[in-house]
Formats: C-alpha cells, sequence, structure tokens
C-alpha cells in the first residue's frame, strides 16, 4: 500500500479489508490540498436554484453570483428565473460602508422587474464580515412588496458544503406551512432531493402516478414557491440525496409530523425499492397500490433487461473508480456498476458521514479504496494504483480521468443526460459502454506508449546570457 | 441612441471576478500552482469554470479558511497550504492571490510570506520555489484587472534589476488563447526575435496526452525568462486600455530602462500591421514571406467575402482590449459595430473604440462596466445581425433574438475546442473572417426557404 500522499489526510484515506472500519470525514479541507469540496454558498445554491418561479439574488461581489449562472442541468416546465444570475456586484465602498441600501435597492428592482413569487438573499463571505443585517433587510422589502424575502445565510467560510444545505433547508421552511393545503388529495408525497437534472423528476412523478400518488411539492426540481408553501399537506416526504433536503425532512417531521423516507432513484433495485417503499407506506389507504407497482416495475424491467445484456457482454470485469459530492449516489452507483458487469475499486464523496463510509465498507468489496474529501493528486494516484476503465465524478474530475486514458461519466449536476429511474439506468450503461468502449485509448499514450518518443520540456529557453542567471526570488 | 437606466443589480455579469485573472495568468508560469488564499469555495468555482473552458486539468491551491480562521486570521493555513503546495505538487513556484475574504479581514500576505521564506524554506529541498502575491479582491475589478495583476507582480517580484542586457525581447500578451500564444512564438521566432512571452498557458492550458499523469502540466514561462526581463531590448505590451495604468510593461521600464512598445491587441488587420511593423522594427529585417502571404491572403479573403458582410450591424462584447481589437476588424471588413459593451471599466474602453474607428465610420455606442441585461436591452434597440463575444451571450442575446453568434474570448463553454480559437495576428483574422462570413451565410441559408446549394 502506498503512503498517504498527504500525510495529514491518511485517515481519511481506507482501504477495505477484515479489521474493523474507521475513517475520518466531516472535517475542514487541507489547505493547499486542492480540496474538490466548494463551499457553504455552493451548498446553498446548488439546493435552492431549481426554485424556478424565486429570485435567487447574492448578496456579494460578482464571482460567487457569476461561477453560478445557469450552471445545474436544473429543469423548469414553467418559468426560468431560476436560470439568470442576479448580484448586488459589491464593490469596495459598499464594502466600506455596507451594502445594506443597495442590497435594498436591487432587492426593489428586481422583485419590480420580475414579479416573483419569493426572493431568496445570498450571503457570501464578505457580508459575513461587513455585518450587513440581511434579516433586516429582507423583512422591509417583503412588507413592502407583499412576497416572502429570505435571507440564505451562506457565508462560503462558515463550514463546508453541508453548512449550505442546512441554510438552504432553513430558508425553505420559512415557507413550508404558509399555504392551503386543504385540497391535496390522498395519498401524496414531497419529492425531496431531486434536481431535475435533464428532466430526472418527471421521470420520477410518471412512476408516481402511474402508482396513483400525487406529487405536492418538488424540493427543488422544477420546483415552485407555492409548492413548497403547502408541503407541510402531503402524507410522507420522499428524501433523496444523503445530505442536501434530509435537515428540512427533520424540521417538517418534528413540527408538522411528515414522516420520511430515504431514497434512490438510480439503478435497478434503489429504484423499485423507492417505489415499492412508497407502495408499503400506502398499502393501508390504497390496498391495490402494490399491485400498481409490481406491474409498473415488471413493465419497466422486462423493457430495460434485455437493452442492458448486450453492454454487460463487453463490459464485464472491466472497473470503475466513483468520486462524488453526496455519499448517498455513490451506494447506487455501486449497484448500478454490478448490473454492468463491473467493480467499483474506489469510491469516495466530498462530504459523507461516517454512517455512510461505513455503509459503503459494508457493500464494497475487498481492497475498495474509500476516501473522504479527495483532490487531484490521490485521484490520479487512485486511478494508476487501481488501473481503473472508467471514473464517475464531476467536471472538476473529468480531466484527470482523460490525462490518465481513462472513460469518464458525468454523474453530477452539469449533466445532460437522465440518469434517475428504469430509462436512467439504460441510459447511464450506454453512456458507460460509450466510453469504456472508445477506440481512444487503444492509442493513448499511458496504455499504448508514443512511437515519436518522449516530448521535452515545453518552458521557453530563456532569452539572455548563457548560463541563465542563478537569482533567488 | 437609446439609454438604459442604470440599474442597482447586476444581472446576468459580462465579467468574471479579479482571483480568477491572476489564477489563469499564474497558470502560465513554468511550475507554478495558483493558489488562492480565501474560503474554499473560491478555488473549487473557479477551477471549474476554468476546466469547462480549456478541458484541462486546472489545480487551484487553497488555504480552506474556516470560521475561527476569519476571525483570528488565515496565517496558520496560509503557511500550511503553501508548504503542501511546495513539497506534493513540487512547485517551483505559487502564485498567491488574496480573495474578499483575506482582503477584508486584513491579512498581511507579504509579512506572512517573509515568515514563512524564513521558517520553513530552509527546510525544504532542492531550490527555493519563487513565492508571488497580488492582492486581488473580488469587488476591485473584474478578471482582466487580476490577469494584469498578476503579471505585473510576477516582473516586479522575480526580475532582476541587475539582469544583464540581452537581445530578447518581453511580451505580454493579455488574456489570449493557447492558440494565440503559440502563433506569437512562432511569429517571433520567424522574424529572429527571441520572445519571453508571460504568461504563456499554451502548453499548462492545452497539455497533450502522456503517459503519465502531470502534477504540474510542462511549459509556461520560464523563471529564468522572467528573471531575465530587465535585461530585454524592448518589451511588447499588448492593450489599449492598459495603456496609462502600472503595468508589467512600465514596471521594467521604471525598474531598468526597458523600451516599452504598446500596441492594441493585434486582432484585425491594421493592428497586426502594428505589430508586424514594431517587429521589423526590432528585427531590422522584412517581415517573412509567411505572414507577407498572409496578410496579402487575408485581404484576398475580405475582398472575396465583401458582399456577404456589407452594411451588417454586430453587437461585440467582452473583455474591453479583446472587444477593441474585434471592433478595429469589424470596421474594417464593412461591418458596422453597433455596440461595444464590457464589463470591465477602466475608464479608457470609449477612446480606445474610437482610435481604432477613425476614417472607418460612426464608431459604435461603448457602454463599460455593463451586464447581459444592459447589452440585451441596448442589441434590442439596435436590431444587429450578428453577435461577437464569448458563450455567456448565447441564450439571451442570440438564441432569444436569432442571431448567430461568433464565438471569440473566454468562456467558451458551449463549442469543442476553445483553446485552439487563434484570434490574433494575420492568421487570426483570417480564421476569425472565415467564421463570420460563415456564419451569415447559414443564417441565410437557414431562413430561407430554397435550400440555396450554391451561395
Amino acid at each position: 500500500m502506498e503512503p498517504a500522499i498527504f500525510e495529514q489526510r491518511s485517515s481519511q484515506i481506507q482501504r477495505k479489508g477484515k479489521e474493523p472500519f474507521s475513517i475520518a470525514c466531516n472535517t475542514s479541507s487541507l489547505a493547499g490540498a486542492v480540496s474538490q469540496r466548494a463551499c457553504v454558498f455552493c451548498g446553498s445554491r446548488v439546493v435552492l436554484y431549481p426554485i424556478a418561479d424565486a429570485l435567487h439574488l447574492v448578496h456579494g461581489p460578482i464571482g460567487c453570483a457569476v461561477y453560478t449562472w445557469d450552471i445545474r442541468g436544473a429543469l423548469s416546465s414553467g418559468p426560468e428565473l431560476h436560470r439568470l444570475s442576479f448580484s448586488t456586484d459589491l464593490r469596495e465602498k459598499d464594502v466600506i460602508f455596507g451594502g445594506e441600501k443597495k442590497l435594498y435597492q436591487a432587492l426593489v428592482e428586481l422583485i419590480d422587474r420580475h414579479q416573483p413569487n419569493a426572493a431568496f438573499v445570498y450571503s457570501t463571505c464578505i457580508v459575513g464580515l461587513i455585518g450587513d443585517d440581511l434579516k433586516a433587510v429582507c423583512r422591509k422589502v417583503a412588507g413592502e412588496k407583499g412576497i416572502p424575502v429570505i435571507p440564505v445565510q451562506s457565508e462560503g467560510f462558515k463550514g463546508n458544503k453541508r453548512e449550505g444545505y442546512l441554510a438552504a433547508c432553513q430558508a425553505m421552511f420559512e415557507l413550508v406551512g404558509t399555504g392551503e393545503t386543504a385540497d391535496i388529495p390522498s395519498p401524496s408525497v414531497n419529492i425531496l432531493g431531486d434536481f431535475n437534472l435533464a428532466g430526472e423528476i418527471w421521470i420520477i412523478q410518471d412512476y408516481l402516478r402511474r402508482m396513483g400518488v400525487e406529487v405536492v411539492a418538488n424540493i427543488t426540481g422544477d420546483g415552485r414557491v407555492a409548492d413548497v408553501r403547502r408541503a407541510h399537506g402531503a402524507d410522507l416526504n420522499l428524501v433523496q440525496c444523503s445530505g442536501a433536503t434530509m435537515d428540512l425532512a427533520r424540521m417538517m417531521e418534528d413540527t408538522y409530523g411528515t414522516p420520511w423516507k430515504r431514497v434512490s432513484y438510480f439503478g435497478i433495485e434503489d429504484m423499485s425499492e423507492a417505489l415499492y417503499d412508497v407502495a408499503r407506506f400506502f398499502e393501508a389507504k390504497d390496498p391495490r397500490i402494490m399491485d400498481r407497482t409490481r406491474e409498473l416495475v415488471r413493465e419497466e424491467l422486462a423493457a430495460l433487461y434485455p437493452k442492458l445484456q448486450g453492454f454487460r457482454r463487453d463490459l464485464q470485469g472491466r472497473k470503475a473508480a466513483v468520486y462524488v459530492g453526496g455519499a448517498f449516489k455513490a451506494f447506487s452507483l455501486i449497484k448500478c456498476f454490478r448490473h454492468l458487469g463491473m467493480d467499483v475499486v474506489m469510491v469516495g464523496s466530498q462530504t459523507g458521514t461516517q454512517e455512510d463510509y461505513q455503509e459503503l465498507a459494508e457493500i464494497t468489496d475487498e481492497g475498495t479504496i474509500i476516501v473522504d474529501d479527495t483532490n487531484p493528486l490521490e485521484l490520479s494516484a487512485f486511478i494508476k494504483e487501481k488501473d481503473v476503465d472508467i471514473f464517475v465524478g464531476g467536471v472538476k474530475e473529468r480531466p484527470i480521468a482523460f490525462k490518465l486514458g481513462v472513460g469518464f461519466c458525468d454523474h453530477n449536476h452539469e449533466r445532460k443526460e437522465a440518469l434517475e429511474g428504469f430509462v436512467g439506468m439504460y441510459n447511464f450503461a450506454r453512456e458507460v459502454h460509450a466510453t469504456v468502449t472508445s477506440p481512444v485509448w487503444r492509442f493513448t499514450p499511458r496504455r499504448a506508449g508514443s512511437p515519436l518518443g518522449a516530448i521535452a520540456s515545453g518552458a521557453g529557453a530563456p532569452c539572455g546570457p548563457e548560463p541563465a542567471l542563478e537569482v533567488a526570488p | 441612441m437609446k439609454n438604459v437606466e442604470p440599474f442597482v443589480s447586476t444581472t446576468n455579469a459580462c465579467k468574471l471576478c479579479t482571483p480568477l485573472g491572476a489564477a489563469v495568468a499564474f497558470k502560465g508560469l513554468e511550475g507554478c500552482v495558483p493558489f488562492l488564499h480565501g474560503s474554499q469555495g473560491c478555488a473549487t468555482y473557479m477551477r471549474r469554470y476554468v476546466i469547462s473552458h480549456f478541458r484541462e486539468p486546472m489545480d487551484i491551491a487553497s488555504s480552506s479558511l474556516g470560521e475561527k480562521d476569519a476571525v483570528y486570521g488565515g496565517q496558520a493555513n496560509l503557511m500550511q497550504g503553501i508548504l503542501n503546495v511546495i513539497t506534493r505538487y513540487q512547485a517551483r513556484a505559487v502564485g498567491i492571490a488574496t480573495t474578499c475574504l483575506t482582503e477584508t479581514i486584513g491579512d498581511d500576505v507579504p509579512t506572512i510570506l517573509h515568515e514563512f521564506r524564513r521558517d520553513y524554506l530552509p527546510g525544504c529541498s532542492g531550490p527555493a520555489p519563487a513565492l508571488i502575491h497580488v492582492s486581488t479582491p473580488s469587488y476591485g475589478g473584474s478578471h482582466m484587472e487580476g490577469f494584469h495583476a498578476a503579471v505585473r507582480a510576477m516582473t516586479e517580484q522575480l526580475a532582476d534589476p541587475l539582469a544583464p542586457r540581452h537581445e530578447g525581447i518581453n511580451v505580454f500578451c493579455g488574456f489570449v488563447s493557447p492558440e494565440d500564444i503559440r502563433h506569437l512564438y512562432d511569429v517571433f521566432a520567424d522574424f529572429g526575435l527571441c520572445a519571453a512571452i508571460l504568461p504563456d498557458y499554451s502548453e499548462t492550458l492545452d497539455a497533450p496526452a502522456l503517459e503519465d499523469y502531470q502534477n504540474i502540466p510542462g511549459g509556461g514561462t520560464s523563471l529564468d525568462q522572467v528573471r531575465n526581463m530587465p535585461g530585454a531590448r524592448a518589451s511588447i505590451e499588448f492593450g489599449r486600455t492598459i495603456q496609462g495604468g502600472r503595468t508589467a510593461g512600465t514596471v521594467l521600464r521604471e525598474m531598468s530602462g526597458v523600451r516599452l512598445i504598446s500596441p492594441g491587441l493585434p486582432i484585425g488587420l491594421r493592428e497586426s500591421d502594428a505589430l508586424f511593423t514594431a517587429l521589423e522594427e526590432l528585427a531590422q529585417a522584412g517581415t517573412p514571406r509567411r505572414y507577407v502571404l498572409e496578410r496579402g491572403q487575408l485581404l484576398d479573403a475580405m475582398v472575396d467575402g465583401h458582399k456577404y458582410v456589407a452594411g451588417k450591424k454586430a453587437v461585440v462584447y467582452g473583455e474591453e482590449d479583446l472587444v477593441v481589437g474585434l471592433v478595429s476588424f469589424l470596421s474594417e471588413i464593412g461591418i458596422k459595430p453597433v455596440l461595444a459593451a464590457s464589463g470591465g471599466q477602466s475608464g479608457r474602453l470609449s477612446a480606445a473604440v474610437a482610435a481604432v474607428c477613425t476614417d472607418l465610420g460612426e464608431p459604435p455606442l461603448v457602454r463599460d462596466g455593463v451586464d447581459f441585461y444592459d447589452i440585451v436591452a441596448e442589441a434590442d434597440a439596435l436590431q444587429p445581425d450578428l453577435i461577437v463575444g464569448n458563450s455567456k451571450g448565447y441564450r439571451e442575446l442570440a438564441r432569444a433574438r436569432n442571431i448567430p453568434l461568433v464565438r471569440v474570448g473566454f468562456p467558451v463553454h458551449d463549442r469543442f475546442g476553445a483553446q485552439r480559437i487563434l484570434h490574433l495576428g494575420y492568421r487570426g483574422a483570417l480564421r476569425l473572417y472565415d467564421e463570420i462570413v460563415n456564419a451569415l451565410i447559414a443564417k441565410k441559408q437557414d431562413d430561407s426557404d430554397v435550400g440555396y446549394g450554391y451561395i
């Protein structure tokens, strides 16, 4: 076993063995290690972003708003206000004299222009430092404009993405309970932790509809303010995505008694199990629901299985590495790869918890690398050590795979392929197959070498006297 | 001319934040790892943004400050972070840019680096890595201020004032593409001139497939090249809108009297002529045949295509110096630039645009410090036939109004091969010309019921 690249991180990297599993996680990222994590603001922004009829105003200098402009593939069936990027674009004088006045004016201007059903105001690092009273400004504008104007306490440095999830859930919880629920039929659910990437939530809604279950609120994919306001009228919260919306489910359970179930819509087992869980929950109320669910799953699988067989033939025995934001997705991916005859030999996440990693250790094979909050140096070393055929991650992981001559599947929020549901399993298999079986790997230098020899250093020779001067910086 | 009310809010910004520009510039120094002193998110967001354009690894280290660091200062994290980068990446240089967070809490980075050099560097093996520091609060400007400040910081902090005189030429190329940098090297080499181009990310952000993963990709302006800059015969620094400010070129002029030549970004015929004329003088030789030929081919194309483009109206947006170059070129070919817009706010855009439009008709409406909300509003009044700019004008401007978009500059997030877009020189102009003409032809063809096979 190789020694850890960063000694300080050695307890965050484990290889599954016979001894009891233990890993360090949920710590601050190591300075200088180039963590793949983002910040508190990012956590809040990704969760709330898909609420399509709300105004999302980032209070801070321009960067935080511009890097999150229309980056998620979170689709809306109606308004698309979420796809615009709004900022107070704070300047030096605002930092010195405070940004409250600018925030107030920006809010009024944007609300008048776009007539949103609510406004979320995101706090950034700088706001946390200069001490703008976000709450007071939001309260004032809410009073004047007659819509909820909700501060999101997402100062970037106040923790990691998880704290951002919590701040987002707290913001949404201000809306929950303020809408009319009398006309909500039963059985009904809220979908939490699905962001409608590439239209995925519509796939899940279709399954639920076929089972006879009403969806009250999408939280937050294709989300609407009015739906979130009446979410407490649903019978059940279905919670996907380990970190992002669990806090909201717990708050709703405490206050409104709404029960919740953790689900995943990725892969055959988890997708089926999610639907059966819903059916079991409502069985007493609707005795036929289980039959309808079985029928649905049977229909979908009958269409899916034959299509997977061809892929499986080509992919059998290949190896995969997985690095994702939340660990929940990794559980499903391990099972997905097994259906394709493939092994996951490295798995990690940015924000997994102790329980998440224990569960990963239970379902992975011996020798699998399990890692928390890793970085490009470690990832490239793991990929080489395990000699994988495909790496599943996000945009920041893609060039690591490609530079190593390894296939890649984008399973992050920028993806344009729906990967949820039974159809998503097909899309996933097709994507994995397309990348793993590409002819290009036969020519990439790590596997094929180079007939022309090595590439000499590309740095320009110094213009000047020889030999070059040795001058201390 | 429509006058849009100044808005307080910004919608769909036409600029990026200051440290992003610094990180890209640092990527052009050999063996250098860009490092942001701030919270973890800044580095990660910028990495994602840059990777999506170049399709290359873009490691930006961070001091990953947390809440208590914001209260007590980020010194410990900054030191540990730099040490990790030096030892694990084997970095030969670390380019440290501050962020809003650390500028506001008032971390004294030069002093921290001084202590780091004293306490840690003696323990590191090998030659002492260069630590370069630049102050880049996001609220202090756009990514271009960050880019130029990082280039200036590299010269200020690395150049040796006592470097002996040599025949080389320093080139400060601005934020151009890797292909542009490669082309510049060729041009200078063909003139027999030795160029030190800073920054040179032509390989670090457009790297070849190799047998092994490169923690720091090869290539970049070497540290020796930068050290020797004060001994050069001249510096050439592109960009009309950075003239008058304190730049890498003025730093070297002050440091050791290096002659500074400041042409515009060489986009289009006349701005390229200015560069080649300067090179002829420096080389004491005529322009090599290859480029005379390219110039002739450009002119030939401009004649062949002039009727496709005649009288068409264009909206141009992006970084200020890019906009100036594009406006210059569009005016030359008979397209009427109707709006020149930028999120940057140097205060020099208007004059620079007017200067390149002399004798070629009315200069366009110039709007600096604007966002895409403003640009779209202006465009609606101006009814352009063509848009030239980065990807960010696609949805609200080009697609919504069914106007072709020719993609240039940064970021290009919705097309392939952005690192290989050539903007500069006669060849860059020719390539751009082909794209513009073809975009207009395609539009005419697509909009027609006829299905023209000849156009």
